[in-house]
C-alpha cells in the first residue's frame, strides 16, 4: 500500500485468539447494550452521543501532564520513554487491570499512530473515554492499512519523507503518542504547555500546535 | 429526545466533581448511558430507577466498593434487573450473550476486530 510503512506495527506474537478476554463487568455490559441494540431498545448512535458528553471528564489532562512534563524535564521524558507504566505511575495515574502503557515519541522524521483493530483498547486512565471514531469499525480497519490517508481525514497531511508508524493496543498493552513540542513554545511553562496537548496529539492524528499558529 | 429530568437526577447522584459526573472506566459511562436512554424512550421512571439503585447499593459490602467501581457494579445490577423486570431482557439471554462475546475474544485472531458470530 503506498505511503504505508508498518515497521512500528506491532502484531502481537500469539496467534491463536486472545490471552486476555475483558472482565466479567465489562462483559456483562457488552452482553447487555448488543441485546438492548439488537432489539432496538436503545439507539446506539445516542448512547456515542451521552458518553461523548462525557469524554472530556476524565483523563485528556492526565495525559496533556504527561506530555508537558516530558517536554520540560528531560529526565522525566527518558524515563517515560524507557518504562512508561513507571513514568505515568508517578503522577498517580494507573489503569486497575495492570496494562501497560508504552509511550511512541513522534519527531520531524516519523510519526506515531495509535489504534485498536481489535475493539477499543484504549488508555483511559491518561485518555479518558474514547471518542466514537476510535471505536468505529472505519478507523479500526483503515488505520492499519491506510494511516496516511486517514491522518489526511483528520487534516493532518504528512510530507511523504516522514515515516507513519502504527501501534495496535492489546488488553495487556496500550500506547500513548507523546508529541512534538510545538515551536515557538519555547516561554510557556508546564501547565501552559499541558493546557496545549489535545487527545487526539496524544493518539496520533493531530499535532499540538500554538494558538493563532495554524494547523 | 433524552429525559432531561432523568439525566439531571441520574448525575446529581453520580460520583464526580463540580463540573459533573467523573467515570473511571468506559464501561461505567456505557452503562450510565444505557440507563438514561432506557428511561427516555420511557421503559422506566427515575422513581423506580432510583429505588432499584438504591436497593443494590445497600445491599452491597464496602468490600464490594474497595476500588471505587462499587458504585458502578450496583448501577449496573440495577439495571439489568428492570430490563429483566420489564421483559426487555430475560437473565439466561445475557449470560448466553456475555458467554458468546467472551468466546469471541478467544477465538478472534488479533489484529482483526472482535465481531460476534451471527447465529
Amino acid at each position: 500500500m503506498a505511503g504505508h510503512d508498518d515497521h512500528g506495527h506491532d502484531h502481537d506474537t500469539h496467534d491463536d485468539g486472545h490471552d486476555h478476554i475483558p472482565s466479567e463487568v465489562v462483559l456483562r455490559v457488552k452482553a447487555l447494550e448488543s441485546l438492548l441494540i439488537e432489539k432496538g431498545l436503545v439507539d446506539p448512535a445516542a448512547l456515542d452521543a451521552l458518553i461523548d458528553t462525557y469524554e472530556n471528564r476524565i483523563g485528556p489532562r492526565n495525559g496533556a501532564a504527561v506530555v508537558a512534563r516530558a517536554w520540560t524535564d528531560p529526565a522525566y521524558r527518558e524515563r517515560l520513554l524507557a518504562d512508561g507504566s513507571a513514568a505515568i505511575a508517578e503522577f498517580g495515574y494507573t489503569g486497575r487491570q495492570g496494562e501497560d502503557m508504552v509511550v511512541v515519541e513522534n519527531s520531524a522524521t516519523v510519526h506515531n499512530l495509535v489504534v485498536c483493530t481489535l475493539c477499543s483498547c484504549y488508555p483511559w486512565p491518561v485518555l479518558g473515554l474514547p471518542p466514537a471514531w476510535y471505536k468505529s469499525q472505519a478507523y479500526r480497519s483503515r488505520a492499519v492499512i491506510d494511516p496516511r490517508g486517514v491522518l489526511a481525514d483528520f487534516g493532518l497531511v504528512l510530507d511523504d519523507d516522514v515515516e507513519i508508524r502504527v501501534w495496535d493496543s492489546t488488553a495487556e498493552l496500550r500506547y500513548l503518542v507523546l508529541p512534538e513540542r510545538p515551536a515557538g513554545s519555547e516561554h510557556l511553562d508546564e501547565a501552559a504547555l499541558a493546557a496545549l496537548v489535545g487527545r487526539d496529539a496524544m493518539i496520533g492524528v493531530a499535532k499540538v500546535s500554538l494558538p493563532g499558529a495554524g494547523a | 429526545m433524552t429525559d432531561p429530568n432523568f439525566r439531571a437526577a441520574a448525575e446529581a447522584v453520580l460520583p464526580g466533581d463540580e463540573a459533573g459526573p467523573v467515570f473511571r472506566e468506559p464501561w461505567q459511562a456505557q452503562a450510565f448511558a444505557m440507563a438514561v436512554a432506557l428511561s427516555a424512550a420511557g421503559h422506566f421512571s427515575w422513581a423506580d430507577w432510583a429505588a432499584t439503585l438504591s436497593r443494590k447499593l445497600a445491599g452491597q459490602t464496602a468490600e464490594a466498593d474497595a476500588d471505587g467501581g462499587g458504585y458502578y457494579r450496583a448501577w449496573l445490577a440495577a439495571l439489568e434487573e428492570l430490563t429483566d423486570g420489564r421483559g426487555l431482557t430475560s437473565p439466561d439471554e445475557r449470560s448466553s450473550r456475555q458467554e458468546s462475546w467472551a468466546e469471541a475474544y478467544r477465538t478472534t485472531p488479533h489484529g482483526s476486530p472482535v465481531n460476534l458470530p451471527s447465529d
